[in-house]
């Protein structure tokens, strides 16, 4: 009985001692680098080159964030993850904030229990199909078989959009967008979807991308943006600011370039002033260094540099800036006021 | 030494709990007891706070939302509208369906590359051998992952059969196979045909009695009646009869190209043809492995003695060497059953939407609940694991009922 | 009468001896005796032949004379040659081995995979020193240190459990004097040496090792789970999951042959849970759900949990196959035990597993052969073994559309390996089988 006893106290002292969930920016200041989630694979957002370094779009955002943290673009490690993998790796811990295409839907919010922190870039869902294969529109899709990436709100989309419709498909369930390519490329399916900035992404790795259309319709509002987990507020605060940052930096013409210069020399624009740490104890209240938007915006750039850079018209990739342009340039990236 | 009556009853020391046998046992088993329920309670009480931390709960009523996605593969009524168990249901039955398409075939495929590996012929018994050895040691997702790509990337697409120099299916036009699965004709059912259906199961029933009584007229006057012949007219004759009578109430649905795809007829998916044969061809080779050692087993002094008894070959194979083969083949062949069927769940890795790609895939993934679909899947398998396991236990003990 | 008659038949001089039928003799004979003894035979041997013949029309020229060798991406080979495009295996070679470890550590994995056969030394050859022993039970931690890198101090600090455990098992009964009763002294020190070494790798480690490390650095460049991969990753979970379910095994089989009613009853039910479901289902969980049932906020390596789930998997296994080494041995053995006097323990330790052991080594190398095969399964979960890494190379944009070469190249090291293995254990079966007779 007393050998009991013992067991179980020493069993409880094991768990107690080592604490509850710590707040995640305290983790991560303590291990020294931020844990991202990305994807596994995509190109112009997260790809790794022969040595496994990691670059891209969305990669970007996250080394600006370490470059906030820590004033290191590179106190970080990428986690890739499938479309299936991504929450239960941000849930457990595995990774402190998911960047990664990953659209903001209500049941992800409130029932997976995520906080989404703002949308880096706005998407939608589209069709990619071979030219000659004569389609023009989404709507002449009736009986096709489709190629659709598991584990993301598409194939809830596609099996929305074609039941409102009323038409057929035979879906082909893929795991990653390699598999995929490769599942369309080879004519087992005749259309691939997932989101259109996917597709052009993928649709540039061909050997022929004129032999592909990408059909006018776009069947669903995918915001995509960074998430960390719920209760994690100073945590999310960081990454929050840090993409509002970015696009802050855009809007007031502060690139990577010149950002030093801003910073020292006396700029009149008070709400640069405030961004970069100059004035106001901003830095602070977020429980970082005052200069974490130099770092951020030296780590890749402002929103655009890293757009264009990556994924821009002069990529390879080829995306317009479209709904991702500045609100001031008709688009809808609209980041809240600095103060 | 004392003969009178029974030692007095020594008090209970505490020793006792260990140097006694008679109490040593329930010692370390309460105290094996103890340790692994603190071990459960522990577990048990990690998961509850973690899952408090995370604001979850086990809620296992996802089962009766709605799933909102497709499956391409469904042989119960879905769709998008149903719920998340169904498609569970339907998981489990699309599991269920290539585990049995795949232990049929790897049968057929183990019992010919087992007895051929025996054969005499130099070529085909080294034939069998690399197959046996290549196959065996090879991971079967390769194999699997393998199989699906000859079927996308070496197979006609369906754009071959369109356009003006069309290729033209197998077997008169019936059969397309293409390098999205295969389109083989389906029967339709008309008024009447529950009558040939009656009829083919009479004509079963009456095979099976015939050779019941064969064997028992055999044993009593020692005539050998032609029973395979009879039993192939009982089961013809009269079915044929019933359905021409009854004005071919059964046709073919032929699959023709209609947009995109080919309609009508029964779609073997690419996903499920390369499952299915990649298992097959890797399980076959367990098999063939299994049958050789069965076929070995049995003394050759078996086979001389029936020889010697005037037995012809066949004859000698089927009432001598089989039946005593089968006991030592079975038990490790419904265990490679078992193996196939457990296999099957690497169907997640091509996409073919068995239980683990439904219940242990989307439906996981949409709903975040980890914990409920891992139990439920674990459950499903532990249980068909079990099914099989009982049945080779109630073979076995049939079977050595009449060892000596 | 007798003497008169004469001899009946003399033969005067030798018949010369005919010359063999033309059907049995020289290599002739043999292909009519073995491959065309009759119709079946010859149209066996025949369609056998013509499909060795096409596979080999297709395979050779495709893999030996058109390939290509040398090109930077797909397109690159298809200018040269129409045949495989083999440049991406010799692109990629070090990825398949190592994943992504850095180039210049990759020594550290050589060095451990190297002491890895020194360290099974002296379970496979029996003449080997008994001080190799020690040397076998700190290569795992060794083996960890020289992969994942970081301050020597933490598997140091791991080894100096046990060490205290032992100590309380050695030096504590004397400590009680007379003052107890001997066998609940030492029973008592066990369990404190047990208690000793887990409270010591739960709250004393991290001390320790901080605390030296503060003092003294000793470390190598730590590398990160993430760059794990290929065959240095197959490996890795193979050779620890067989490690670790051996002793596992042992227990559980031990168990399962025990009269002991509750015993027996959880190592039933543990060896049938995991063998009744497939091993995905069990990485899942792994992935999943392992961190749920330990203390929250303990962080676990994802190749260490894996780890766990497949020893535990393999375990199960194990268990069979050494309970089927102990039912083959004679009845006899364990009469003899009993017959010698010796407890439980010393007969199992002295007589039964020795010998059951020897007889199982096929079984156990069987079963590491099926292991290391099902390591394959852990891309599923995201982990990039040399199956994963199809996924990075055929997502790059040179190598996009690459297929048969990549499948053909792993599937090829796997049966070198697991065909090496598996003649292997014929041999020991061979070698093995004589005690019995």
């Amino acid at each position: 009985m007393k050998l009991t006893t013992t067991l179980v106290a020493a069993a409880a002292a094991a768990a107690f001692s080592v604490g509850a969930h710590g707040a995640t920016l305290d983790d991560v200041k303590a291990k020294g680098f931020i844990q991202c989630g990305v994807s596994t694979g995509l190109a112009g957002f997260a790809f790794t080159d022969s040595d496994g370094n990691w670059d891209g779009f969305d990669v970007t955002f996250c080394r600006a964030t370490a470059a906030a943290v820590f004033g290191d673009p590179n106190a970080i490690k990428f986690t890739p993850t499938t479309g299936k993998t991504r929450f239960t790796a941000l849930a457990s811990g595995e990774v402190d904030v998911l960047y990664r295409n990953t659209t903001w839907t209500l049941s992800r919010d409130v029932d997976l229990k995520f906080s989404f922190l703002g949308v880096n870039y706005y998407d939608g869902q589209g069709f990619m199909i071979r030219k000659d294969m004569g389609v023009t529109s989404a709507t002449e899709l009736d009986g096709a078989t489709v190629c659709i990436q598991t584990g993301t709100t598409t194939e809830l989309n596609l099996a929305d959009y074609f039941r409102a419709n009323n038409m057929n498909y035979e879906p082909v369930p893929i795991e990653t967008n390699a598999e995929a390519q490769q599942k369309y490329l080879s004519n087992a399916c005749d259309v691939y979807t997932t989101d259109a900035s996917g597709l052009a992404a993928t649709r540039a790795t061909f050997e022929n991308p004129g032999d592909h259309v990408i059909l006018p319709e776009i069947i669903s509002k995918e915001p995509l943006g960074p998430l960390v987990r719920h209760g994690d507020n100073a945590w999310g605060d960081i990454v929050r600011w840090v993409l509002n940052g970015l696009i802050i930096a855009e809007e007031k013409g502060i690139t990577a370039a010149n950002v030093d210069s801003m910073a020292s020399a006396d700029t009149k624009d008070p709400e640069v002033k405030r961004l970069l740490g100059v004035e106001g104890n901003y830095g602070e209240m977020l429980g970082l260094s005052a200069d974490w938007a130099v770092h951020a915006i030296k780590a890749g750039g402002n929103y655009g540099e890293i757009f264009e850079k990556h994924i821009g018209e002069n990529t390879a990739i080829g995306l317009a800036r479209g709904l991702n342009q500045l609100w001031t340039k008709g688009g809808i990236l609209y980041a809240p006021p600095f103060r | 030494m004392s003969s009178t009556g029974q030692p007095p009853p020594e008090p209970f020391r505490v020793r006792q709990l260990l140097y006694d046998t008679r109490y040593r046992s329930y010692t370390i088993q309460i105290f094996a007891l103890v340790v692994i329920m603190l071990a459960f309670a522990w577990a048990i009480d990690n998961a509850v706070r973690n899952l408090a931390a995370l604001g979850k709960d086990i809620d296992f009523g996802f089962i009766f939302e709605t799933s909102a996605y497709d499956i391409n593969q469904h042989l119960l009524d879905y769709d998008s509208t149903s719920t998340h168990g169904r498609a569970a249901l339907v998981g489990i039955i699309n599991t269920i369906l290539v585990a049995i398409m795949g232990c049929i075939t790897a049968t057929v495929i183990g019992i010919f590359a087992g007895v051929l590996r025996l054969s005499r012929n130099w070529v085909v018994a080294r034939l069998m051998t690399v197959y046996i050895e290549t196959v065996r040691n090879i991971p079967v997702l390769i194999w699997i992952l393998f199989t699906v790509a000859i079927v996308n990337e070496a197979l006609p697409g369906i754009r071959s059969f369109r356009g003006e120099d069309a290729m033209s299916g197998l077997l008169f036009d019936s059969v397309f196979i293409t390098n999205r699965g295969f389109y083989i004709p389906a029967p339709v059912f008309e008024a009447g045909s529950a009558v040939v259906g009656a009829v083919l199961l009479l004509s079963l029933a009456a095979a099976w009695y015939f050779g019941r009584w064969a064997r028992v007229r055999q044993a009593a006057t020692g005539q050998i009646l032609p029973v395979f012949r009879v039993r192939l007219a009982i089961l013809t004759v009269p079915v044929l009869l019933a359905f021409f009578a009854m004005g071919s109430p059964i046709s073919l649905e032929l699959p023709a190209l209609k947009g995109f795809n080919f309609k009508g007829g029964i779609y073997m998916r690419d996903s499920l043809i390369g499952l299915w044969l990649a298992l097959s061809v890797y399980t076959g080779a367990f098999i063939a492995e299994i049958v050789r050692a069965g076929i070995l087993a049995i003394s050759k002094g078996q086979t001389e003695a029936a020889h010697a008894l005037g037995l012809r070959p066949g004859r000698t194979m089927s009432l001598v060497v089989l039946p005593q083969a089968l006991r030592v083949i079975v038990p490790p062949l419904i265990s490679q059953f078992l193996n196939l069927t457990k296999n099957s769940s690497l169907a997640i890795a091509v996409g073919y939407m068995d239980a683990t790609g439904t219940l242990g895939g989307i439906t996981l993934n949409q709903t975040g609940r980890e914990m409920e679909c891992i139990l439920l899947l674990m459950a499903f398998y532990l249980a068909a694991s079990l099914t099989i396991s009982g049945a080779m236990n109630a073979y076995n003990r049939r079977a050595s009922l009449k060892e000596r | 009468m007798a003497g008169e008659r004469p001899v009946a038949f003399v033969a005067e001089r030798q018949i010369p001896p005919s010359p063999p039928p033309v059907r049995t003799g020289g290599a002739l004979g043999w292909a009519r005796d073995n491959l065309f003894s009759g119709i079946f035979n010859s149209v066996a041997t025949l369609l056998s032949l013509a499909f060795v013949a096409y596979i080999l029309a297709m395979v050779v020229p495709w893999l030996f004379l058109d390939s290509v060798w040398n090109a930077s991406s797909l397109q690159g080979c298809r200018e040269v040659d129409d045949g495989a495009c083999l440049a991406v295996i010799n692109e990629r070679f070090m990825q398949f081995v190592f994943g992504f470890y850095p180039d210049d550590l990759r020594w550290r994995p050589v060095v451990a995979f190297v002491l890895l056969f020194v360290a099974i030394w002296p379970a496979l050859f029996s003449s080997a020193p008994r001080k190799l022993l020690i040397f076998s039970a700190l290569y795992p931690l060794l083996a960890y240190w020289l992969i994942w890198g970081g301050s020597l101090w933490g598997p140091v600090g791991v080894v100096v459990g046990p060490a205290i455990g032992w100590a309380c098992v050695r030096f504590l009964p004397s400590l009680a004097g007379g003052r107890l009763d001997e066998g609940i002294a030492s029973l008592a020190a066990v369990g404190t040496g047990i208690l000793a070494t887990a409270l010591w790798w739960l709250f004393g480690v991290t001390a320790f090792e901080d605390a030296l490390s503060a003092v003294l650095v000793i470390g190598l460049e730590p590398v990160e789970s993430a760059r794990l991969g290929g065959f240095l990753l197959s490996s890795i979970i193979g050779v620890s999951g067989i490690a670790g379910s051996l002793p596992i095994g042992i227990v559980l089989a031990l168990g399962r042959q025990s009269n002991l009613i509750l015993i027996k009853a959880v190592c039933v039910g543990f060896i049938e849970f995991i063998r009744g479901v497939p091993l995905i289902t069990l990485l899942f969980v792994a992935w999943l759900l392992l961190s749920y049932f330990l203390p929250p906020g303990t962080e676990f390596d994802l190749i260490l949990r894996v780890v766990i789930m497949v020893t535990a998997f393999a375990s199960a296994y194990m268990a069979e196959v050494i309970r089927g080494g102990l039912a083959g041995l004679p009845r006899g053995q364990y009469e003899a035990a009993d017959s010698l006097g010796l407890d439980y323990w010393k007969s199992m330790r002295l007589i039964i597993l020795p010998q059951a052991l020897k007889i199982s080594i096929p079984g156990i190398v069987n079963t590491f052969i099926g292991l290391f095969k099902d390591t394959t399964l852990v891309i599923i979960i995201g982990l990039l073994d040399p199956v994963g890494l199809l996924q990075p190379i055929r997502a790059d944009q040179n190598w996009n559309g690459i297929v048969w070469e990549l499948y053909g190249f792993i599937a090829l090291f796997f049966f070198i390996f697991c065909f090496a293995m598996s003649r292997y254990s014929m041999y020991l079966e061979r070698n093995l089988d004589v005690g019995h007779r």
